[in-house]
Formats: structure tokens, sequence, C-alpha cells
């Protein structure tokens, strides 16, 4: 018993000396204090070198702290025990959240850096005259080859991936809006659409696809690119360009017959805390400046038009991740469907994936 | 000990019991009743037992985690019986243990970084002539990974229940004049199978719900009811019907229990 | 020849636990930046690692949600095992039973979610406090199955003579009981501590306002690709689990003699 308590004490003291270092360590990277911003972000979605200049010239220190998925977010922010300033939601999240009343209104008259965005990336369905959201980047769905297994040639359009000499070959992004949406475009319907029967149709076209499927992953399929695993994924631009940045081989098309056009917007939820901070930091990374280092940092496209025009040539002509405006023009935003319409989605995939 | 004094022993753990299992139980149960308008519906459940799609995916689930835990014990049986029979066998128990403490999903990493084309499993191939192989996102990488995870848990109740043998009766069976296959055959075996039990317990309900692996590893090629269940609460965002896979996981629990519990009370067994 | 067998299977069986293990230590001591090819010895990664102070936070805070909590569920399970050891009645132990493994066997994205609801509808804020409730909550029924055991061998007439000898409740707690189930109870507090090492799904779900454990972080890093800071992070967490583990056996091995020690002495 003696010895007992003698561990119980043992174990509470070396319980206090954990709790006394871990709060020195948070304190030394500063993420407590008055000064502050809580920004909810995607994970490594924003040059670091921009929160330590953004400290340096307004004095607010930036706490990020990540998610993995809308949907996680999404609850996190719903659920009421958190406190983000703000947060990055795709664009029909940004509707929903809207709907959930999770957002506050941007105030216009304190946003300095609005003119510099391009208009085709404004006013979009899901947020109409920018109430609530201001665009951070965009990008597309696509389909990434390497070059050691697979010619260019051979993969210009979504129908190239059913043909048979691919068999076992392609990766899929694991989601059902994306995978669905892409069969859709193959049978020219679309990326939108709730008939069932046409919902119906686009699963069994996917079925036809399983042979050709080697599997259906998340962000694993930036490393298994990488390494080279597999000739062939279909996934978004932001994360071939990351794919892109570490093999040489790869590659990314966005078929000229249409795809996604997606936005990842910044937006304030409901519990914010921090008016000024948030301000300031959404004028800061609306510059011109400090929007080009991000999107260089991250390889993404930049709606910020002023940005674009600071990128290297090399950057901005790039065809993979800024298409030309004939593909822009066909490239389709995803609408915010009720539940129900997305549980169509949803059930189709399902049935996909059970059948490959 | 009085009664009084009893209960109050009892308040934390009744507390918990009330906070922490009835109470999420009773929600999980609760949600299971709600479609996506939020309305109460018996649907999730119609759709359940209904659609070929969750009845193959429950048939899938369970034959795959009858696959791991068979695996399991297989291994583990052996494993424990010969540790239990070194010098320092709480030290080595303690060693198969270990391998929980790093993190799952490093592991699965690891498990990626040795079955990928250029990895070592494939490097070992070549060597012996045999060429690379596709092993990842195969049911074979998948059961492996999975058999992996499990089989501490395993080993564990089974060392137990070898440690509770009393030696004695392997004495009498070999004074007896019975073979060494036969003292295990006719008094080892049942008298550990306890620890089997409890062994399968631990490793098959887990193995009905396993969601990270079937991806990671398994390249979502097997669907099972856990990965059913994560999709609908962390994407889907369809609580009700991951809810309702919930309760028939809590169901399933149940069956499995009173299937593999003591039902005699053990009386008998003289210590 | 039969003692060979069996020592080679064992040997195997090792080599396969620990394969996965050896193999993210040896990566991490790669100059490369992936787990695919091997680039020569380098402590760089280690290097980062004690410079990244995030990190080391998150590290503290694991080892205090799992140290803490094990130490609350080894309390609370006890208690329970004692009180559901006492009850009479067959029905109300086997449903108490039922009850106590239903977080045993339920998915952690099931337990992770329910909390999460549950948290939510108590207005409970989300972080530090939320992640030592849930892994007290999950791991109190794997102390009470470790405890009960050893509560069950333990014979009433010797509880009996106690209380015949005027030994009072807590007497016979402190004395009689306690010593006699702490086996039971340390293997408790050592599972507890494992689930709680372990576990990611439920954490993932209650954590919040920028609290967060090694499985969390580790998820939300493996997104980029894992990188190798990590790797050198299984290392330093090895050898610290293996300086545990040794360090327990050795605690127990010197209580075992000093008993038989005393065994002697009695008789």
């Amino acid at each position: 018993m003696k010895r007992l308590v003698t561990m119980v004490v043992g174990l509470l003291a070396i319980c206090g000396l954990l709790g006394y270092t871990s709060n020195r360590l948070e304190r030394s990277s500063g993420s407590t204090g008055d000064k502050v911003l809580n920004l909810y972000n995607w994970g490594d979605y924003i040059d670091p070198s921009l929160l330590t200049k953004f400290q340096k010239e307004t004095g607010y220190h930036v706490n990020v702290e990540t998610f993995d998925s809308n949907e996680a977010m999404y609850t996190k922010i719903n659920q009421g025990g958190t406190h983000y300033d703000l947060a990055v939601p795709s664009e029909y999240m940004v509707a929903k959240m809207k709907r959930a009343h999770l957002l506050k209104p941007l105030d216009r008259s304190r946003l300095t850096g609005w003119q510099n965005y391009d208009s085709q990336f404004l006013n979009q369905p899901f947020d109409r005259g920018n109430r609530y959201s201001m665009p951070y980047f965009w990008g597309t769905l696509g389909i990434i080859y390497n070059d050691k297994f697979v010619k260019a040639s051979q993969v210009q359009h979504w129908q190239d991936l059913w043909s048979p000499k691919f068999r076992d070959k392609i990766m899929l992004i694991d989601s059902a809006r994306d995978i669905m949406g892409m069969s859709l475009v193959t049978l020219h319907k679309s990326m939108n659409t709730t008939d069932p029967a046409t919902l119906l149709a686009a699963e069994h076209k996917l079925n036809q696809l399983a042979p050709n499927v080697k599997a259906i992953v998340a962000d694993e399929i930036k490393m298994y690119m990488t390494q080279n695993e597999a000739p062939l994924a279909v996934d978004w631009s932001g994360e071939a360009a990351e794919m892109l940045a570490n093999n040489q081989h790869l590659h990314y098309v966005v078929p000229s017959e249409g795809s996604n056009l997606w936005f990842d917007n910044l937006v304030i939820p409901k519990t914010a805390q921090h008016t000024n901070a948030i301000y300031a930091f959404l004028n800061f990374m609306s510059q011109p400046k400090n929007a080009a280092q991000n999107a260089e940092y991250i390889g993404y496209a930049t709606p910020n038009r002023k940005a674009k025009a600071l990128l290297p040539k090399s950057v901005r002509d790039d065809r993979q991740f800024y298409p030309t405006q004939a593909t822009i023009d066909h490239l389709q935003v995803y609408r915010d469907l009720s539940p129900t319409k997305v549980e169509l989605y949803n059930d189709r995939y399902l049935e996909f994936k059970m059948h490959h | 000990m009085t009664n009084r004094k009893t209960w109050l022993y009892f308040i934390p753990y009744g507390l918990w019991l009330a906070l922490f299992v009835i109470a999420p139980v009773g929600l999980i149960i609760y949600q299971s009743f709600f479609d996506l308008g939020h309305h109460f519906t018996v649907a999730n459940y119609s759709t359940y037992f209904q659609s070929a799609t969750y009845l193959k995916m429950t048939l899938n689930s369970v034959w795959y985690a009858f696959l791991i835990t068979l695996f399991t014990v297989l291994i583990s049986y052996p494993t424990a019986y010969f540790l239990h029979q070194l010098k320092h066998r709480q030290f080595w128990l303690l060693l198969v243990i270990l391998p929980t403490w790093i993190n799952i999903l490093l592991k699965a990493y690891a498990f990626i970084g040795i079955f990928s084309q250029a990895g070592l499993a494939n490097q070992f191939l070549t060597f012996i002539g045999i060429g690379p192989q596709q092993i990842l996102f195969t049911n074979a990488s998948f059961i492996f990974v999975a058999t992996y995870i499990q089989i501490p848990f395993m080993i564990l109740p089974i060392f137990n229940a070898l440690d509770d043998l009393n030696p004695a009766f392997i004495n009498a069976s070999k004074d007896l004049g019975a073979s060494a296959w036969q003292t295990f055959h006719r008094v080892i075996f049942p008298l550990t199978l306890p620890g089997v039990k409890a062994g399968v317990q631990a490793v098959f309900i887990p193995s009905l719900s396993l969601f990270m692996l079937t991806r990671l590893i398994g390249g979502n090629k097997v669907i099972t009811l856990g990965t059913a269940i994560e999709e609908h609460f962390l994407t889907t965002m369809n609580w009700g019907m991951g809810s309702t896979i919930g309760v028939v996981l809590i169901v399933a629990m149940i069956i499995v229990m009173t299937l593999t519990g003591d039902q005699k009370p053990k009386g008998g067994t003289p210590r | 020849m039969k003692r060979h067998l069996a020592n080679t299977y064992l040997v195997l069986v090792f080599l396969i636990l620990y394969a996965p293990i050896l193999f993210l230590i040896v990566y991490s001591f790669s100059q490369g930046d992936t787990m695919t090819n091997y680039h020569g010895f380098t402590w760089r990664h280690y290097q980062t690692l004690f410079s990244d102070a995030r990190m080391l936070a998150i590290v503290a805070n694991t080892l205090l949600v799992a140290l803490l909590s094990s130490l609350i569920a080894t309390l609370i399970g006890t208690l329970g095992a004692l009180s559901i050891n006492r009850t009479t009645k067959r029905v109300t132990r086997e449903s108490l039973l039922t009850l106590n493994n239903v977080l045993m066997v339920s998915p952690d994205v099931i337990i992770g979610a329910s909390f999460l609801i549950f948290f939510t509808m108590l207005k409970i804020p989300l972080g530090f406090g939320s992640v030592l409730m849930s892994h007290i909550a999950f791991e109190i029924p794997i102390v009470v199955l470790m405890v009960l055991p050893r509560l069950r061998e333990m014979s009433t007439s010797m509880l009996d003579a106690a209380q015949d000898l005027g030994a009072t409740t807590r007497q016979l707690l402190s004395r009689v009981i306690i010593p006699f189930i702490s086996p039971g109870i340390f293997a408790g507090f050592f599972m507890a501590l494992t689930y709680s090492l372990d576990d990611f799904a439920v954490t993932f779900f209650v954590t919040g306002n920028g609290f967060s454990t090694l499985s969390v972080e580790i998820y939300s890093r493996a997104r980029q690709g894992i990188n190798l800071e990590i790797n050198a992070l299984s290392g330093v967490m090895f050898l610290f689990s293996l300086l545990l583990v040794g360090g327990y056996y050795w605690i127990q091995q010197a209580s075992q003699k000093r008993k038989h020690r005393k065994r002697e002495v009695v008789s």
C-alpha cells in the first residue's frame, strides 16, 4: 500500500512537471496572450514566413490550427466550444455555414484590398456579392500522370481513363462529389445534376472504370504518386502542384471538356473574438506582394489579379494551374445541394466503392 | 463491510457508467431514428436491412474480421505458449505490448514503406528472383497489417490464462502417462480456452469496425462497417445512418459476448 | 530440438512485431526526406525535433494526458471492480459487465462522435479537459477487466478472518484487498496507458482550441506526406518506452524478492 501511494505521488509529480513544461513551451512559441489571431486552416496552407511578417508589421501573433476536411471543420465550429477567428472552407461549405448561421458578414468598409481580386472569381453562386467570404485560392480537378509510364497524348480527356490499357493503374481521390462529377462530365452531364436516373448512369459508368482503379485513397495519394506507386491519379490541382514539385515525371491535365472549379475562402466564424486582428490579417493577405508570395509557396492558383501579375512568368503561364480561358469557361462550380440530394451522390458513390 | 460504505465506493464508477456509457449509447440510439432532415423515422434501419449494399458490407466485415481473428489466434497462441516457458516471461510479455505504444498511423506508414513498389518487401522479392509484385492495396496486405495490429491484444489474455493454469494438472497428466500432445490437447488447451475467448472478444469486434487501415493499406478495396461509419460521421454528415450502423455493431457486440461469455458459474474450478 | 523450434518461432514473431518500428527508426537517420531510399547517416531530424517547441509541447501534453488519465481511470476502475465484485445477484453483475464492455468494443469513431455530441450538449469547451475526460472514460473498462479476476481469486475466508479480527473497512482495503489485487491494478494502469497513447479517433473528435496530442498532430502532418522528424520522434518515444518497461520490470522484480524475504521471515 505504501509503495502504491509513493508511486501515485511520483506520477502526480511527473504530471505536474509535464504540465509546467508544456505550458512553458507553448508560451515560448507565443501561442497565448492578447494580441493573437486564431486561424483555422487546412494543413500546410499558408507560408509560415508570412505569419512572422504579419506579426512584425501588426504585432498580432497567429495561432494556426489545422483541419483535414470541410466537414470536420464544420463540426468543430458548429459545436461552439472553439474560438476561431478565421476559417478557410471550400465553396459549398461556405454556403452550408451561411445557412446554419455560423458566419459573420464581412465589413467591406474595413477591407482595403478588394479591388485586387479578379472579378471572374467573385460573386459566385455560393456567396452572391461576397457578403461572407473572401477568395483565398482556386483550382480544378484533373488527371495526374507519370511520363515514365504514360504519354501525354494518352490522357487528355476523362474518357481516356476508361481505356483497357490502364488496367489497375489509376488512383482516385476518395470524394463522392468529385468522382461522381468526373463521371457526369464524361457523360456530358452537369456536375450539379440531381436527377436520380442520371446519377445512376454515372454510377454504371464508374463501375466500368472499376477494373482500372488501383485504389481509392485520400491525402496519401500525394505520397503514392511521388513514389511512382501508380501511373495515373485523379486529384485536385492543389494536391497535384505538391506532387509535381516532388517528382519531375508527374504532370497535370485539366480535360478541356470540363471539370470542377473550386474555391477556398477566408470567412469569419460566429465564434470570432479578435475583430481588429481579423481585418488586419484579411488586408495583409490581399496585398499583392503577400498573396503572390503565398501562391508561390503553396503552388495553388491565386484569385488575386495583381498578385498573379507579380508571379514569375513560368508560373503565370503554366497551363496546368492557370488553364486557358476556353477551359475555364467549361469549368463548373459545385452548387450547394440539399442534404437529401447530396445523399443521392453519396449512395451511388458508395455502391461504386462496394463494386470496386 | 457495511452496505452503506460500499455504495460510496460505487459512486465514481456509477457516475462514469451513467455519463460516458449510458448517455452516449442513448444518444447514438436516439440519433439513429433521425434522417437528414431531422425527422423521426425508422428509415435508417429499413435501409440497412433491405439494401444489398449494407448487407454485403456487413458480410464483408464479418468475413474479414473472422479471418483476422483466426490468423491472430493461430499466431498468438503458440507465441503466448512459448513465451510462457521463458525465464523472464513477464519482461518478454511487456516487450510484446510495447509496439502498441507506437502510434498506429506511424506503423501503417512504415508498412506502406515496406510494401510499396520500391519497398523492402519488393526488393527482397526481386533479390530472390520473383520480381516486384503489387503488395499494397491487396486483401492479403490488409489482413496482414490488421493481424499485426491485433496480435498483442490476443497474446495478453492467452498468456494470463496460461499463467493461471495450475502446474499440478500438467504434472498429473504426465504422471498418468499422457504424451506431450495429449497433455496439451486434453489439459492445457481446454483450461486456457477462457483466455482465447477473451482474446477473441478483444479482437473480433474491433476488427469489424477497422477504418484507417482499409484505406491506407487496403486502398478502399474492402469496405467495412467501420469505413461506412467513419464516412457517415466525418464526410457525408449522415449521423443518423452512421448511428444506425453503430447500434447494429453494439448489438453484435452483445451477441458475441453472450456467445463467448462464461455461462456457468465458476464454482467448480479448484484453486 | 523442440526448444530450438520454439525459440525460432518466437524470434520470428518478435521480428515481425518490431519490423515496422525498426523501419521507422532506421529512416530517422536518413539524410533524405522520405521513407523510400536511405541516403546516409545524419542527426539532422533529431536536431529539428528538439528545436521544434510546438512538437515538444505536444509530446508533453500527450504524456500528461496519458499518465493523468490512466491514474484517474485506475482509481475509478478499481473502485468499480470492487463494487462489481460485491454484487451478489448474477443478473446485476452480468449487466454491469456488459455496460462496462460497451466502450471497449464500440468503434472509436462512434465513441468520439458521441462524446462530441455529449460535450456539445453540456457546453463543455473542447481542449485539454475534454480530451482528458474522454481518455479516462475509455480507459476505465480495461482497468476493471484487469482488476476483477484478481478480486475473484481472493478467498472470502481471508476477508472474514480479517473482519473477525476487528478490521475496519479502511483497514480491510489498505491492508488486505489492495495489496492482494495490486498486480491487477498495475496491469490495468499499463493497459490504460497503452490505450491512451494508441488512441487517435476519439481525441481527433474531442480536441480543439489549440490542444493537440501526438496522434492527431501526426495525422495532420501526414497529409503532406510523412516527415522524417516524426520518425525521429518515434525513435525517441521507443527508447523512452523501452526504458519505462525495463524500469517497471526491475521494480517488479525487486519487490517480488522483498516479498519472498518477508515470507521467509514470517515462516
